[in-house]
């Protein structure tokens, strides 16, 4: 993970697209610009910065469901529970499944353990757009072609 | 047995905060109640639940960009429930 460029998802492990799951793998740093201040003397990452973490995971599964021809931008971020503190150097395992494919829009759950407990869930909605440019697309083309091979090795 | 009318009024009532009193089937969704597109996509997910169906929501957009007169065609909730109504014949066909 590089938190402060929201670089939030380091493997993905497992990816069905047509069932519409993923597990993914972060890698909590030692040490980033966020723990100066979140919190000073007694580092954690930031809940929003979980969200973040599930909603990317989510979108890695959906823009592989949509071959990359569409984008999925957060819309909606339901009954997000923080369940514990997540301290650096821990290694979280994020899960995200489809709960709905609807027209233009899409429904996930997603939830993040570490050393096999829960830590957070919510369920998140995204809006289903076409990329603004084709840079995006790029991009997110070659962050998924990164993370995918990282899996694979 | 509930009609279309009456399912979607309950869940725009619970979606959105809405009096279900408000909420009569000559009202436009965006217009008159006050709903944006966020909170429609709440609504259409639920619509998609409750029936069963996946309205086109995609297709519908498309179609308002083209000529946003249309949007009494859509969005009025009489309207809305028709349109409810032949997605699910559609998908009983």
């Amino acid at each position: 993970m590089l938190l402060e460029y929201f670089q939030m998802i380091d493997n993905i492990e497992q990816l069905d697209p047509d069932r519409g799951t993923i597990l993914a793998r972060a890698d909590v740093p030692m040490e980033s610009p966020v723990f100066e201040g979140h919190f000073p003397g007694s580092p954690l990452v930031p809940g929003v910065l979980l969200i973040e973490t599930m909603a990317q995971a989510s979108g890695f599964m959906l823009l592989s469901r949509l071959k990359f021809e569409k984008m999925p931008f957060l819309a909606n971020v339901t009954g997000a529970k923080m369940r514990t503190f997540v301290e650096p150097g821990a290694v979280l395992m994020v899960n995200a499944e489809l709960e709905h494919d609807g027209s233009g829009f899409a429904k996930t759950r997603a939830e993040i353990s570490s050393d096999g407990k829960k830590i957070c869930d919510s369920r998140i909605m995204f809006r289903i757009m076409p990329f603004p440019n084709e840079t995006l697309k790029s991009n997110m083309l070659d962050r998924f072609s990164q993370i995918s091979r990282l899996a694979a090795e | 047995m509930t009609t279309t009318f009456e399912a979607v009024a309950e869940i725009i009532s619970e979606t959105s905060d809405i009096p279900l009193e408000e909420i009569t089937p000559e009202k436009n969704a965006f217009t008159d109640l006050g709903i944006d597109s966020l909170d429609f996509l709440d609504i259409a997910f639920a619509i998609d639940k409750h029936f069963g169906i996946k309205i086109p929501l995609e297709q519908w957009t498309e179609e308002l960009n083209e000529n946003n007169a249309l949007v009494d065609e859509y969005f009025v909730l009489s309207k809305l429930c028709e349109r409810i109504d032949e997605v699910i014949a559609a998908k009983d066909a």
